[in-house]
């Protein structure tokens, strides 16, 4: 995919087509003296995996929360599947999950109720059985009857990303699934996700500051700064298209400068 | 409304109280404490008073009744503080749970364990103290049915006044009980009160409950056109607490309150 300049606020796609999973239009959010998110527009496809990047504060997780529908946008729009989050709330979140470090499954439940109960709040059919293929499938079956409090962070890590598949989502968003994993074990979840997307035509929000994973995972890749999207494109391609050696030069840059890293795009 | 969420709700409160005796004791502990030391209060101003009055139902059986409200009340909010100790909200409200859902989810879970509650009181306060309910008869339904509606009320409005504070003002919603039982005549006739005290205890449906309740036990005219009046108004409550909760759910996501909710956050 060739590196693009965004433009915002235009959308990218538009939204009702058919492999789109997650179309985010005109995203605005405004608190009494603080811009957090700025005409964000962007989209995930069926069996993608997107890249949001950006320094800390950069509107990341705001805007994670807003697909999430635990903070109203200001302005703009968020479609799940097709289905607008504002105007129906539980059937678009119905369709999408996620897993972030700084939200923990409660710790005084074990690792199975933590899953039956979360299994429940989503309405999973054959719960019992989900629970199974996923206690298996992220290592967790000698650790069922443990409660999720004293767990290292690498096994919250995979407890999460288990609820997080519970309901087989059309839409993951994942805010830093590996940060509390070793390599091995980190390199294990990568296989596991991209696994997931390419299967079970899932479109995967991604964000990390690990841009060596970034670029072993994402499709594709989003550069916020400040609350706006500066750069959009393959991870593979952007280096070199911005005159610069790797992912992580570049993120440097724009997080740093981040105008004059856009305006200095080779021609 | 769908019924597994709710289901959810329910089985993760049951979970803890399976697997803690911490969470168990108190719904029985305090309300035995009660029962004995009231109790033997009773026998004893029965042994001194130079009156006609019964002082078990007169006292005892008041004490039981405010005791269920008690429990009714904390019931909800304490499987509300349940997602504010673990910090679950995002997980909790990142899902297409609604907000009719949790609240039920939360308002069963407090009848399971406020009526286990009393049935431990009614056993120990009648096999202990001879307290009988036989002069109430069948109006002990709508007794019971008064006090039951407004504490639901009672714990759902404290549950969203700890949602819009913060999860410090937990303490405000303890002592609650105790700040309204002077008003609402308990263990007093409520014209023993200045007449600004019986205004504030009239809009308190507990009040019609105690004065029905003094009334029939004493043998004095009961109005039953006054005990509806008390029902209504705790029907009034309840309908009023559910609005004033989604209401502060609503700006709890339109301001990012539920988002960045912390054990510090009061705003």
């Amino acid at each position: 995919m060739p590196a693009t300049l965004h433009r915002p606020p235009e959308p990218v796609t538009d939204p009702a087509q058919p492999d789109t999973v997650l179309g985010v239009t005109d995203l605005c959010k405004s608190y009494a003296h603080v811009t957090a998110v700025e005409h964000v527009a962007f989209n995930v496809k069926r069996n993608e995996i997107v890249g949001l990047l950006g320094p800390n504060g950069a509107g990341k997780t705001t805007t994670i929360n807003m697909i999430l529908g635990v903070l109203a946008p200001t302005r703009g729009t968020i479609t799940i599947g097709g289905i607008d989050v504002a105007k129906h709330r539980s059937q678009a979140l119905a369709r999408t999950n996620f897993a972030a470090v700084y939200a923990t499954l409660p710790g005084n439940l074990t690792v199975e109720q933590n899953l039956r109960f979360f299994g429940l709040i989503y309405g999973i059919a054959n719960l019992r059985s989900r629970i199974e293929t996923l206690l298996a499938q992220f290592d967790l079956l000698h650790l069922r009857h443990t409660r999720c409090g004293v767990l290292s962070s690498g096994e919250q890590t995979r407890v999460a990303l288990a609820k997080a598949l519970l309901n087989s989502p059309e839409l993951l968003l994942l805010d830093e699934p590996t940060a509390s994993l070793d390599p091995a074990a980190a390199q294990t979840v990568r296989k596991q996700i991209r696994e997931l997307a390419r299967q079970e035509r899932c479109g995967i929000l991604w964000t990390s500051h690990n841009m060596y994973e970034v670029e072993e995972v994402c499709d594709r890749v989003l550069f916020v700064s400040r609350g706006r999207i500066l750069l959009e494109g393959d991870p593979r391609a952007l280096p070199a298209a911005h005159g610069v050696h790797s992912l992580e030069e570049l993120f440097i840059r724009l997080a740093r400068e981040p105008l004059h890293a856009t305006e200095e795009r080779p021609r | 409304m769908r019924l597994r969420p709710v289901a959810g709700i329910i089985l993760r409160q049951l979970y803890l109280f399976r697997s803690s005796p911490v969470r168990v004791l108190p719904t029985f502990a305090w309300v035995a404490i009660d029962i004995v030391i009231w109790g033997f209060l009773s026998r004893y101003l029965n042994g001194i008073a130079n009156s006609h009055l019964n002082f078990v139902p007169n006292l005892l059986g008041v004490v039981l009744f405010w005791d269920f409200f008690t429990r009714i009340m904390q019931g909800v909010t304490t499987a509300f503080f349940e997602d504010v100790w673990s910090r679950n909200f995002l997980n909790l409200f990142a899902t297409p749970l609604t907000i009719a859902e949790y609240v039920t989810g939360l308002v069963l879970t407090s009848v399971m364990t406020s009526l286990a509650g009393l049935l431990a009181m009614l056993v120990l306060a009648t096999l202990v103290f001879g307290l009988s309910f036989v002069s109430m008869g069948l109006l002990l339904i709508p007794f019971v049915l008064v006090l039951f509606l407004f504490g639901i009320a009672l714990g759902i409005a404290a549950s969203a006044m700890v949602l819009r504070l913060g999860p410090a003002s937990e303490w405000l919603v303890w002592p609650l009980p105790a700040l309204i039982s002077p008003f609402v005549g308990v263990y007093y006739p409520i014209t023993t009160l200045p007449e600004w005290m019986q205004v504030i205890g009239h809009l308190f449906p507990p009040s019609y409950v105690f004065e029905g309740m003094r009334a029939l036990i004493n043998g004095e005219v009961f109005s039953v056109t006054t005990l509806l009046a008390g029902a209504a108004l705790a029907l009034a409550q309840l309908i009023l607490a559910a609005y004033f909760f989604a209401g502060v759910f609503r700006y709890s996501v339109r301001t990012g309150l539920l988002a960045r909710y912390s054990a510090e956050s009061v705003g």
